[in-house]
């Protein structure tokens, strides 16, 4: 299948619902064989480019090509992609081969090929010899996967995800997005991926496109929007963050040093200047001490027990801050003073 | 590409072979007797359209082959936008062209003035379309939808742009023509000519807008008349219909069952059945006017012959459709509403008054316009029991087939009846606007309704309980009627109205259909069997249009067909006959005009039915069909019909059992060679044959139950098996966030 992975482009696309507009100027690139993640808070856009990709929307503007050929114009049926939908939209009143089948009909194969192609997706998605079960006999997992089979049997160019695990319990959800990982290194197919877990859009992709209010707030490799996030969204939107204001007092080589209140600490640069900043601090990366004074000093307002750490809320002078703490064994109460400090790892400079 | 020329080639195909091989005007023997193929093709009566270009003179009709020329020419052009916009243009021309050479040029020559100014006259007219002018215009609205599709309209879908213009142009075609003829009409002689006369001497005319029953006079006129019998019946079946709703859902009524049993007496009813059977029971020789006389010495007299009588026969008639509609409204009202005012400190009494009865406000409007629409377009009733008393509906009749014979009048009744109908139904929209109290969520509610206030429960019923033994009753005398000599003269019981309606006789070893009523019999059970399918197909495309397409003017088209639903029969039946009873198209005294009226009039309820249907089915299953390489004609085929079995069968019983009872419209368009039962009924009626209609009314109610329960018979059993289908929907999002990801 790796053979017919394509890429995907989008051109200054736009998309309006009537006086609504959904997508600003979208211009992105996927290249052929990666899994890339549209990620983004509902109401995003990140939908609305997955079905236009799909051919179930229809850009107001701009221009949509797969493998290099334009298909902005082109229905649904008559583009060489296929999608995952997030209810699954398995045919109630068809078995699942019939529905695995059913696209491979659609295209013209004669019944039998299809059939026989059909049961390879099923055995392809661990699913051997279930053909004959109706959606409603099978479970959440193994529906999903026979919506992987139905979309996958058509060796689609790119095959589209959207949501695809969020009908499944969090136990279950893991296990599918390994699988579904798993399943896109060993074919090599390109796949554009929707969800709003970033969880999810870590674990899963090669890259991650992260959308805000139709348009692109950030994209690159997990680990590029993790430790150098763009803005305080990005931030606080991938693995959630302490958005500080700060002031960035030296650079020097790659080490920049800050300081916020009395507390100064080394982080690295990443082209920052000297001057007012904004610094992200993971709820991890932070220490509390019991202490009356202290450079940089905070109030417990709230603590909760849960288990292997304890989430503290602590009022500073930089706002509010939200701390996850694994010392279990030394709860604090809500009133302790306490002096803030910082770990070396999970700090960031936000890019300006 | 390949496939858009496939199919326009087909298309073309088509066009080109309704041009050259098949006749182009009405074949007067019809067109299945295939008598034309004797004189096909050098006669002139029978010549396809292209002969008749340069053979009979007919040079208008060059236009038409121009269009088809254009078509012809955009096939080869390789631009697909250029391509589109041509035949889009080529198709549309083409539609609009034949349109207006069929309405211009009429059986003597131009029907206008303004035409024949300035082209001078005709020496010859033209006679109606025929089979070849029909195919041609269905081949022009193919070639437009393509045209358009091809443009990238509707994301490119062919399929969905020619259904759209198909229901389109059908509509135009079967609703918008004949009620525009019908307002021509009005101010038309005899012979064509335009003339105000009739118009203007029926609309000032006293016996329609006469008040003199208010000043103190004899009686008002027949529009005020019809308008507060209109508000009466209305308001006595909503009334009685919520009473009935009340006692089916929140009281411990045992014979609910029963209740329900009564919403399907209305549908399988034939209309004038009810008024029928009331004077069997209070008519001059009614068994209780007779039994009073005997017993009491009260003289019988003609109470009932008025808008008394026709005011009980009607709610007698509508209160069922009335409990239909409430009983999902009493039912919609959230539970958690009412257990929240009882929490609250109210009463049973405060809940009913200031939170369940409010909230069924839009309802019972709903129930009400329901009731005031039907009262309006009742026939049956009101001929049976009016007297001279008459209604709108049956002034119309009157004006057209009694002696008076004047079609400006008929047609000045019927766009008042038109009227009054119109402004109830876009009354109650604009008041329905502001107020959606949809109560029924997509969360499951919990609890329970609470039980009615003691003296409201006994209330309602003290009045359920007497009006269902009145209907059984009635519906008693329907049945027992048939097989009474002669009615309230000779009680003595005979099998003869039976036999002289469905006698068969064996002669010459072979059967011999000798009942008087067998003809009529057949010919309905013929034309409602061939509507029933039609009906369910126009109306599921179009709420699959309606549902599942988002396009231009969708909500004006939604909102003229639920329009539709407020025309009166009867103002149907005079439409279409004076659309339909010369060119362009004349299909009087056929069965293709009974069939049209069936189609059109009863495909708003398949469209409310394939609406319910279609939107609890999910629109990614569509979706995930489109992105499988389905085309949407497969789509449908394989994925959405399916599911929506049940309202199909919904849809197929619905039209074949209306189009058996219904007369309103029917009796404007039956033939000695096409007569239904109902308007026989009638006629059996007119003539004092009461033994004969009455046995004939029930063997349609035995027949039309025993459609029914075989239909449900179907139907349940594929309810087990849709277990399935309920549980596999749960699958489905949650309707919110469904919402939340399209936007």
């Amino acid at each position: 299948m790796s053979k017919n992975a394509g890429s995907v482009t989008f051109q200054n696309v736009r998309k309006s619902f009537g006086s609504f507009t959904a997508i600003h100027d979208l211009s992105l690139t996927v290249q052929p064989g990666t899994l890339v993640t549209l990620l983004g808070p509902s109401g995003c856009g990140k939908t609305t480019t997955l079905r236009m990709l799909a051919g179930l929307e229809h850009p107001t503007s701009g221009r949509i090509l797969i493998g290099g050929k334009d298909v902005t114009m082109l229905p649904a049926n008559e583009r060489d992609v296929s999608m995952v939908f997030q209810s699954y939209a398995l045919f109630p009143h068809m078995n699942s081969l019939d529905n695995v089948a059913y696209g491979l009909e659609s295209t013209g194969l004669s019944k039998k090929d299809a059939r026989q192609k059909a049961e390879h997706g099923l055995e392809l998605v661990g699913l051997a010899g279930m053909g004959g079960r109706l959606p409603a006999e099978l479970s959440g997992g193994q529906q999903q996967r026979v919506a992987v089979a139905r979309a996958l049997v058509l060796e689609p160019q790119v095959l589209l995800l959207d949501e695809p695990l969020s009908n499944l319990d969090a136990r279950l959800r893991r296990r599918v997005r390994t699988e579904i990982r798993e399943l896109q290194q060993r074919l090599q197919f390109t796949a554009v991926y929707v969800t709003h877990d970033q969880d999810e859009a870590l674990a899963v992709s090669d890259q991650i496109i992260v959308m805000k209010d139709g348009e692109i707030a950030q994209q690159g490799s997990p680990r590029e929007l993790y430790e150098a996030p763009a803005s305080p969204f990005i931030a606080d939107f991938i693995g959630e963050a302490n958005v500080v204001p700060c002031e960035i007092i030296d650079i020097s080589g790659n080490e920049a040093t800050i300081s916020i209140g009395g507390l100064q600490h080394v982080v690295p640069a990443r082209g920052a200047r000297t001057g007012k900043s904004q610094l992200a601090v993971r709820p991890s990366a932070i220490t509390l001490e019991p202490a009356e004074t202290a450079a940089f000093p905070g109030r417990i307002s709230h603590a909760a027990y849960l288990g292997d750490h304890i989430e503290y809320e602590a009022e500073t002078s930089g706002g509010t801050l939200f701390i996850v703490d694994p010392s279990v064994d030394r709860p604090l109460a809500p009133g302790t003073r306490v002096a803030i400090g910082l770990k070396n790892r999970g700090i960031a400079i936000i890019a300006q | 590409m390949n496939n858009r020329n496939r199919r326009l080639d087909v298309v073309l195909a088509l066009g080109a072979a309704a041009m050259l091989l098949l006749p182009w005007y009405r074949i007067e023997q019809g067109f299945y007797s295939f008598t034309w193929l004797s004189d096909f093709p050098g006669k002139p009566a029978a010549a396809p359209g292209f002969l008749q270009i340069f053979l009979n003179g007919r040079v208008w009709l060059i236009a038409v082959l121009l269009a088809y020329g254009l078509a012809l020419a955009a096939r080869f052009i390789v631009d697909p936008m250029r391509r589109g916009k041509m035949l889009a243009l080529a198709g549309g021309f083409g539609v609009a062209l034949l349109a207006l050479q069929g309405l211009a040029i009429g059986a003597t020559g131009f029907t206008w003035t303004i035409s024949e100014t300035v082209f001078g006259p005709l020496a010859d007219g033209q006679p109606s379309m025929g089979a070849g002018a029909v195919l041609t215009a269905i081949c022009f609205v193919l070639m437009f939808a393509f045209g358009l599709a091809e443009q990238g309209v509707m994301r490119g879908d062919a399929f969905v742009v020619a259904t759209i213009s198909m229901l389109v142009f059908l509509v135009a075609v079967f609703v918008f023509y004949p009620i525009g003829s019908m307002f021509i009409g009005a101010f038309q002689d005899f012979d064509g000519s335009v003339s105000f006369d009739g118009f203007s001497r029926n609309i000032v005319d006293p016996s329609i807008w006469s008040l003199d029953c208010v000043l103190g006079g004899a009686r008002c006129g027949v529009a005020w008349r019809t308008l507060f019998l209109a508000i009466m019946t209305a308001a006595g079946s909503t009334a009685l219909g919520l009473a009935f709703a009340l006692v089916a859902t929140r009281t411990r009524f045992p014979f609910k069952k029963g209740l329900r049993l009564l919403t399907i007496l209305p549908i399988i009813t034939p209309p004038f059945v009810i008024g029928l059977a009331l004077t069997l029971l209070f008519g001059r020789a009614g068994i209780v006017t007779q039994g009073l006389s005997t017993t009491f010495g009260i003289e019988p007299s003609r109470w009932l012959y008025g808008l008394t009588g026709i005011w009980i026969a009607q709610v007698l008639s509508f209160t069922p459709i009335s409990f239909l509609v409430l009983i999902g409204v009493v039912e919609g009202v959230s539970p958690s509403m009412e257990e929240a005012s009882q929490t609250l400190r109210a009463d049973r009494w405060r809940t009913f008054w200031r939170v369940s009865l409010p909230l069924m406000k839009p309802g019972l409007a709903n129930a009400f316009l329901i009731g005031f629409i039907e009262s309006m377009a009742d026939f049956g009733n009101p001929l049976v029991l009016g007297g001279s008393h008459g209604v709108l509906s049956t002034e119309i009749f009157f004006a057209v087939v009694g002696s008076q014979n004047d079609p400006a009048r008929a047609a000045v009744l019927a766009m008042i009846l038109l009227g009054f109908t119109l402004s109830a139904f876009l009354s109650q929209r604009i008041w329905l606007s502001g107020k959606n109290f949809a109560t029924v969520t997509g969360k499951g509610d919990s609890g329970a309704h609470i039980a009615l206030p003691r003296p409201l429960s006994i209330g309602v019923h003290a009045v359920v309980i007497p009006w269902m033994i009145f209907t059984l009753v009635v519906y008693g005398m329907i049945l027992f009627g048939g097989f009474v000599k002669t009615w309230g003269l000779d009680n003595s019981l005979t099998l003869a109205h039976y036999a002289k309606a469905f006698s068969i006789t064996f002669r010459d070893r072979s059967l011999v259909w000798t009942g008087v009523a067998w003809n009529s019999f057949w010919t309905t059970m013929e034309i409602a069997l061939i509507a029933a399918p039609l009906t369910a197909i126009v109306g599921l495309a179009t709420a699959y249009v309606i549902i599942r397409q988002k396009f231009a003017g969708r909500e004006l088209f939604e909102f003229a067909l639920m329009m539709s639903f407020a025309i009166p029969g009867t103002v149907i039946g005079i439409s279409y006959i004076m659309a339909f009873n010369l060119p362009p198209l004349e299909m009087t005294g056929t069965a293709v005009i009974l069939i049209a009226c069936f189609v059109f009039r009863n495909m708003p309820v398949g469209v409310r039915g394939g609406i319910a249907a279609m939107s609890q089915l999910d629109k990614s299953l569509d979706e995930a069909s489109m992105t499988l390489r389905a085309t949407s004609f497969r789509t449908a085929r394989k994925v959405i019909l399916p599911l929506l079995r049940p309202a199909i069968t919904a849809a197929l019983v619905y039209s074949f059992v209306r189009a058996i009872t219904s007369i309103s419209a029917v009796v404007f368009l039956v033939s000695a060679q096409y007569n239904m039962a109902t308007s026989y009924i009638v006629g059996l009626v007119e003539n004092g044959e009461y033994g004969v209609a009455i046995a004939y009314s029930s063997m349609l109610i035995v027949v039309m139950i025993t459609v029914i329960t075989g239909f449900q018979l179907l139907v349940g059993e594929r309810r087990l098996r849709r277990e399935n289908r309920i549980s596999a929907s749960r699958v489905r999002l949650p309707t919110a966030q469904a919402k939340e990801k399209t936007a």
